[in-house]
């Protein structure tokens, strides 16, 4: 690994809502892109490469709008590639965005994008499209189905029930009260949530996220190029990413090597992090992790997936108080991806709210003295998985 | 102001080629009312559905096994909420792995009063014993088969 650092200079989140009417979606990502430019105290001209964070096109429905998104982003005459993940896609973007100045090809990079999940309101009709039409697509299968048989294979496993799932949200509804970014700020009981109908069982209306639009803007660069300026950086010191094979049914039967009910291949993106990062132990390392979650059973094998709870106990940990802003380790403190998902965007809040957080600049939804921080993104039918470690 | 929006539509057809594997075995199920998988050479596992080769060990497989029609259960949910152009809820559906085989096949679940779906999941539990059961008029499609619980008298909600 290069000894050379890589540091995030500044951030841009637009406020995240079900639709935009006052933006079409070049304008919504040039908001982001301007507050990210403006936090890190840089020009357009300053960047000299721009990593675009779009995934599929139809949860926008617009073909290759990195097209349209080029000129929002200012990449005329400049390095610009198209990164597309899916649900990890904008932390993907952040990596490859760090690939380019740790490589030393650039000293200061852009990863922008946005997405308008809002202006369909179909993301399961569209999300049904990513699966195999020779097999799978007639299922119907989609992503809430998809992450549905997951719970109900952890409940089977692990004894997960409705109740811890809708601890999750009543966790992240709290924190999202507290983050003016953030979709869903509404605060919710349990009882609210078991009030709530059924989507696809056990997953209930207030254990999905919502489909929401906005943008979001990293801004990348070089220790060299930090101190020559006299920046103001957080540092990203583990980035790696791992992959799973397509067909969920291989994650269940005979002499399986990844359960559907965990997220196998994100627990193997952390480890690699985690060693590059120099983390031994993340339950006791890691102050606060923001991972992508869109439904409440979910965080659960994520968290265990990021090494902050044994494979099977984060629900008993949450029950007796663990991962709320104050514990030894805040699990998105911002409310998640369970609080706001404008998809094409969503793994780049992450890393944002990890940076925000070790920066001490998250104002009220700040877990105390955060330096070390985890971040993640999972994509494709539970499949690609991205993570990052973030210091102060 | 007045702030304005343009309604715009996706609809594009396609005519997707199944390739050879899949073609065979859609075949032995619109003709036949059979399910086969595909046999992994170098770990032995019956991959249903069947892939022309494993993507775990990347070898081509090679042998053909007849696989099912009984199983058990191994994931599900119960789909309550209408999406455009998904069929219209309640509807059950999850993975299977059938006798003889290593992997888990996708399929409906059919026969289970989805009404309540808490209870309807009590009837799917991981574990429990099905029966694939076939279309009378099958065109060469997943949707030509379904599974349903093998022990139809023990089960105490009313069939649909």
């Amino acid at each position: 690994m290069t000894n050379a650092r890589v540091g995030i200079i500044g951030i841009g989140q637009s406020e995240f809502k079900a639709r935009r009417e006052d933006a079409n979606y070049p304008e919504l990502v040039r908001e982001a892109v301007a507050l990210a430019l403006k936090n890190a105290g840089r020009e357009l001209d300053d960047m000299e490469a721009v990593v675009y964070s779009l995934a599929p096109d139809a949860l926008l429905g617009i073909g290759n709008a990195e097209r349209l998104g080029v000129d929002a982003v200012g990449a005329r005459n400049k390095r610009f590639m198209r990164i597309n993940t899916g649900g990890a896609t904008g932390l993907s973007s952040v990596a490859v965005a760090h690939s380019h100045v740790a490589s030393g090809a650039c000293d200061i990079v852009l990863a922008a994008g946005g997405d308008k999940v809002g202006e369909s309101g179909d993301s399961q009709t569209i999300l049904n499209k990513i699966w195999d039409p020779t097999y799978e697509r007639q299922l119907p299968l989609g992503t809430i189905t998809m992450l549905a048989m997951s719970a109900v294979r952890a409940m089977h496993k692990y004894g997960l029930t409705e109740e811890d799932m809708a601890r999750v949200t009543v966790k992240n509804r709290a924190n999202a009260s507290l983050n003016p970014k953030a979709h869903l700020r509404k605060k919710v009981t349990i009882e609210d949530v078991f009030a709530s109908r059924y989507i696809a069982w056990p997953i209930k209306l207030l254990d999905a996220c919502p489909q929401s639009s906005g943008g979001c803007a990293v801004v990348l660069a070089s220790e060299r190029y930090i101190k020559e300026n006299r920046l103001e950086a957080v540092w990203i010191t583990g980035v790696a990413h791992c992959s799973e094979s397509y067909f969920i049914g291989d994650r269940m039967g005979n002499n399986y090597v990844a359960d559907h009910a965990d997220a196998h291949a994100l627990g193997e993106s952390f480890e690699r992090s985690y060693r590059m990062a120099g983390i031994k132990d993340p339950a006791k390392e890691v102050h606060v992790a923001e991972l992508y979650a869109p439904f409440s059973n979910t965080e659960f094998h994520a968290v265990e997936a990021a090494g902050l709870a044994p494979i099977g106990k984060s629900m008993a940990m949450l029950r007796e108080g663990q991962f709320h802003i104050g514990s030894r380790t805040a699990v998105n403190p911002s409310g998640g991806t369970l609080c706001t998902n404008a998809i094409a965007v969503s793994a780049m809040v992450r890393v944002a709210e990890a940076a925000l957080q070790v920066w001490g600049r998250a104002g009220a939804h700040q877990q105390p003295g955060a330096k070390i921080a985890a971040a993640s993104g999972n994509g494709g039918d539970h499949q690609f998985f991205g993570t990052m470690v973030i210091e102060a | 102001m007045e702030l304005l929006t343009r309604r715009e539509s996706w609809n594009i057809g396609y005519e997707h080629a199944l390739g050879e594997t899949a073609s065979w075995f859609f075949v032995q199920v619109r003709d036949h009312a059979k399910i086969y998988g595909r046999r992994c050479p170098k770990s032995g596992r019956v991959l249903v559905p069947p892939r022309s080769f494993s993507d775990q060990t990347l070898e081509p497989t090679t042998e053909w096994v007849e696989v099912g029609p009984g199983g058990r259960i191994e994931t599900f949910t119960i789909v309550c909420e209408p999406f455009k152009t998904l069929p219209d809820p309640p509807y059950a559906f999850g993975y299977v792995l059938l006798d003889r085989a290593d992997t888990a096949l996708g399929g409906y679940f059919r026969g289970i009063d989805l009404s309540d779906p808490s209870k309807a999941a009590e009837k799917l539990k991981i574990g429990t014993r099905v029966v694939t059961r076939f279309a009378e008029r099958r065109t060469g499609d997943v949707l030509d088969f379904w599974f349903e619980l093998e022990n139809v008298e023990r089960a105490t909600v009313g069939w649909q």
